[in-house]
């Protein structure tokens, strides 16, 4: 047993970290640090160094770009990607879509889309949530019937994150309404600029707009868009979901923030010195420090099992991770609430719900606001409570 | 980074669990309990004869070089199987003095007798006064001619009342709080100007107030330099802190294992409770809380051996913070979930929590040590 990282994993550590103080855009790092959202085209600039570099899809197979790092060295990368700060490929596709195709999908879609995934060609987004539907996915009535050469989706997605910005999206449509509910569903790749979508923006109560809602009116559909066979879709999706698991720890984000909590809480005066000299604020930051230790190990103990429970099935013990990943990216935002107290409370708005022109201190009680998602979203915390008693504790 | 267990770890963890589950069974504790001093002799023999006592010395000592790892994987089986032999004073507390601070002569002198599981130690450092601070020494060792005279009390020595020999703390010059002029020596408990009043603690075993009037030892007493030992102190205790999580552990996954077997069994309202999710999700939170803890004793483990010693103390006090707190969690909801048959003395779940608790509070409770952690400002650096 040896819980250090080897002299390799080091030096791979360093060359990754000097990479990214090299080539991470100031802007970007600037915006992720003062916890405002950042545009399109950053994410699109970004992931282009990513991919130029090699790194825009380390985990998939090298021959569809992957890098044929082990499970630690992709653990170590997304470390230092989230503590540098720059922000991760967008998930819906390197994460979700990407390794679903390359599981599930055809040659001719391996072929056109991963390429485009990996350059972020295509935006993609999520089809997953309906109103309906929450954590009860299967209960999704979104359907998609076969007529000539193409399916005809009808219904309604909810909480699509960036769907504003998406060029396609994934959806589950149940294809045939007779069969039990899991069993009815196929998994569907739909161009966002089809006939019949509609996006409409949902303002959250941060006062962003991240999450929509997407129409579909008789979209047309070409039928070679259906991933793997069709009613299979359920299985799909919980690889998927499987997979969203596993990076949902962000440790690394967590340090960053710690970081940048000790930086503020030492220039915030406080009764006449810094915050940071309160006896009962650092016991708060210390406690939270501990859980992170804590997290860290139990993220590193799941990434060497990694494989042990079969390719693409997640280690049970990773929903530890989405429950206290949450909990600690949670907690960082409240201690933010304690170091910035009164100033807290002016609110800055634009009219596109982007924050960029306003100053940081007002991105704090909106950031405080927004991670309440972080423990409902990627399966509820409670969801992931009952996969624990189930996967784990056979109750 | 590799979390598994060599082949030859895998071997001891086999041995120690296969000597407990023959041996050591809840009905079988019972009755070990009842012999002479709360524990069996017999056990401890077995103990011997496996090479257990002997793991951490090094080979020239006659023991097996073994490392914090192999402390961890003996600890977390005897916390599983609520041990109430004298492992941690004798071989972790006694062993670590002596290996880490013992001149030659010292280690041949004792180290045999703690490997062939003839003679047991006890820890005597606790004062009145004290709490959980180390350097807070008011028993005095006055130097006589080449030796010194010990005068003080000393409180809650866990096996104080069957140790053969006691390390026992005491100032030798300096006011009550100073960190120099602290002295370890070593002396055996019968000798004159002794006296002890032995009891048995809240979890089962047992533990004795010393008092020392007048009682005097040779100048080969002293562990290391009699009048700046407090840095072995530290490293022994942060030694027996790292080695209490493990236990801590064991404990804690014990309890968590009989509660989920409660749940399945249990019906109420014609069904096992076990399917009423409120249940399913403290269980699951339970198993959050053990599997943080593990993490952290590891920590703790890999840190044993640290060079810097403040790096060390502060990863052990981290860790420390959360084993006290799912500690509480677990022992608490395990009796919880068991309803009113967890709290009967004749079943086993009750003493886990006992047990867990008085863990929490030895050498320090997770306040304590949350505020060291807390002044080291913090984990990261």
């Amino acid at each position: 047993m040896d819980l250090s990282l080897s002299k390799d994993e080091l030096a791979f550590r360093d060359e990754v970290r000097t990479f990214f103080n090299e080539n991470v855009p100031p802007s970007m790092k600037q915006k992720l640090r003062e916890g405002r959202h950042t545009s399109k085209q950053d994410l699109v600039d970004w992931t282009r160094i990513l991919n130029k570099k090699g790194w825009a899809v380390p985990h998939w197979p090298v021959e569809h770009g992957g890098t044929g790092w082990t499970p630690v060295q992709q653990y170590i990368f997304n470390e230092e990607l989230q503590m540098a700060p720059a922000q991760p490929p967008l998930p819906f596709g390197v994460n979700m879509v990407g390794p679903v195709i390359l599981t599930f999908g055809s040659e001719e879609q391996k072929k056109y889309y991963l390429p485009r995934i990996a350059n972020m060609d295509d935006w993609w987004c999520q089809g997953f949530s309906e109103p309906g539907s929450g954590s009860d996915l299967a209960s999704l009535k979104t359907t998609a019937k076969k007529k000539g050469d193409s399916w005809i989706v009808n219904g309604q997605k909810t909480w699509t994150t960036l769907a504003q910005h998406a060029d396609w999206i994934f959806c589950l449509c149940r294809t045939d309404p007779s069969a039990k509910k899991q069993s009815g569903i196929s998994f569907i790749l739909i161009d966002m600029k089809s006939r019949g979508i509609t996006v409409r923006p949902i303002k959250t109560i941060d006062g962003g707009v991240e999450v929509n809602e997407v129409f579909f009116d008789d979209v047309e559909v070409p039928l070679h868009n259906l991933v793997g066979e069709e009613n299979k879709g359920w299985d799909y999706a919980k690889f998927l979901l499987g997979n969203e698991r596993t990076n949902i720890a962000r440790v690394g984000m967590s340090k960053e923030r710690i970081r940048r909590i000790k930086e503020l809480a030492s220039s915030v005066q406080s009764g006449g010195k810094p915050v940071m000299e309160d006896q009962k604020f650092r016991e708060k930051l210390a406690s939270i420090e501990i859980e992170l230790k804590a997290l860290e190990l139990t993220q590193m103990r799941v990434v060497a099992n990694e494989g042990k429970y079969g390719k693409g099935r997640p280690d049970p013990a990773s929903s530890i991770l989405k429950i206290k990943g949450s909990d600690i990216q949670q907690a960082t935002t409240e201690l933010l609430m304690d170091v910035i107290g009164p100033f807290a409370a002016p609110f800055a708005s634009d009219d596109e719900g982007s924050n960029e022109i306003s100053d940081w201190t007002t991105q704090i009680a909106p950031g405080y606001f927004n991670y309440r998602k972080v423990s409902i979203y990627g399966g509820s915390n409670e969801i992931q409570r009952n996969i624990i008693a189930k996967a784990v504790l056979g109750l | 980074m590799d979390f598994d267990l060599s082949e030859e770890q895998r071997l001891l963890k086999d041995s120690v669990d296969g000597l407990l589950k023959s041996s050591y069974d809840f009905e079988q504790r019972k009755k070990y309990a009842t012999e002479k001093g709360g524990w069996s002799r017999s056990v401890w023999s077995k103990l011997a004869e496996q090479g257990l006592l002997g793991l951490p010395f090094s080979e020239e000592d006659g023991g097996f070089g073994a490392g914090a790892v192999e402390t961890m994987i003996v600890m977390e089986s005897l916390g599983r199987a609520l041990m109430l032999e004298p492992y941690l004073p004798t071989v972790v507390l006694g062993g670590g003095f002596l290996r880490r601070g013992g001149s030659a002569a010292q280690k041949a002198a004792h180290i045999p007798g703690i490997i062939d599981g003839s003679k047991t130690f006890a820890f005597a450092q606790l004062e009145k006064n004290s709490r959980y601070d180390l350097a807070d020494v008011s028993t005095t060792a006055k130097k006589q001619g080449d030796g010194y005279v010990i005068d003080g009390e000393k409180f809650v020595v866990l096996n104080g009342a069957s140790a053969d020999t006691l390390i026992v703390t005491a100032r030798t010059k300096g006011g009550q709080t100073d960190r120099t002029g602290i002295g370890a020596f070593i002396v055996p408990a019968s000798a004159k100007g002794i006296s002890i009043k032995g009891y048995e603690t809240q979890d089962g075993l047992h533990a004795a107030d010393i008092t020392f009037s007048g009682v005097e030892v040779g100048a080969d007493a002293a562990l290391g330099n009699p009048e700046d030992a407090l840095p072995l102190i530290e490293q022994v205790v942060d030694d027996a802190r790292i080695a209490l999580c493990a236990e801590a552990v064991g404990a804690m996954d014990e309890s968590l294992k009989s509660t989920v077997e409660y749940l399945k069994t249990r019906t109420q309202f014609g069904v096992p409770i076990g399917s009423f999710q409120v249940l399913q999700h403290r269980a699951s939170d339970m198993f959050v809380n053990l599997e943080q803890a593990r993490s952290m004793a590891m920590f703790a483990t890999m840190a044993a051996d640290f060079d810097d010693a403040k790096e060390r103390s502060n990863a052990v006090a981290a860790a420390k913070v959360q084993i006290g707190k799912s500690s509480r969690f677990v022992g608490q909801q395990s009796i919880q979930l068991h309803g009113g048959v967890g709290m009967t003395m004749e079943y086993k779940i009750g003493h886990y929590f006992k047990r867990l608790s008085m863990i929490e509070n030895t050498f320090g409770d997770t306040d304590y040590h949350l505020k060291r952690v807390t002044d080291n400002g913090g984990l990261m650096k």
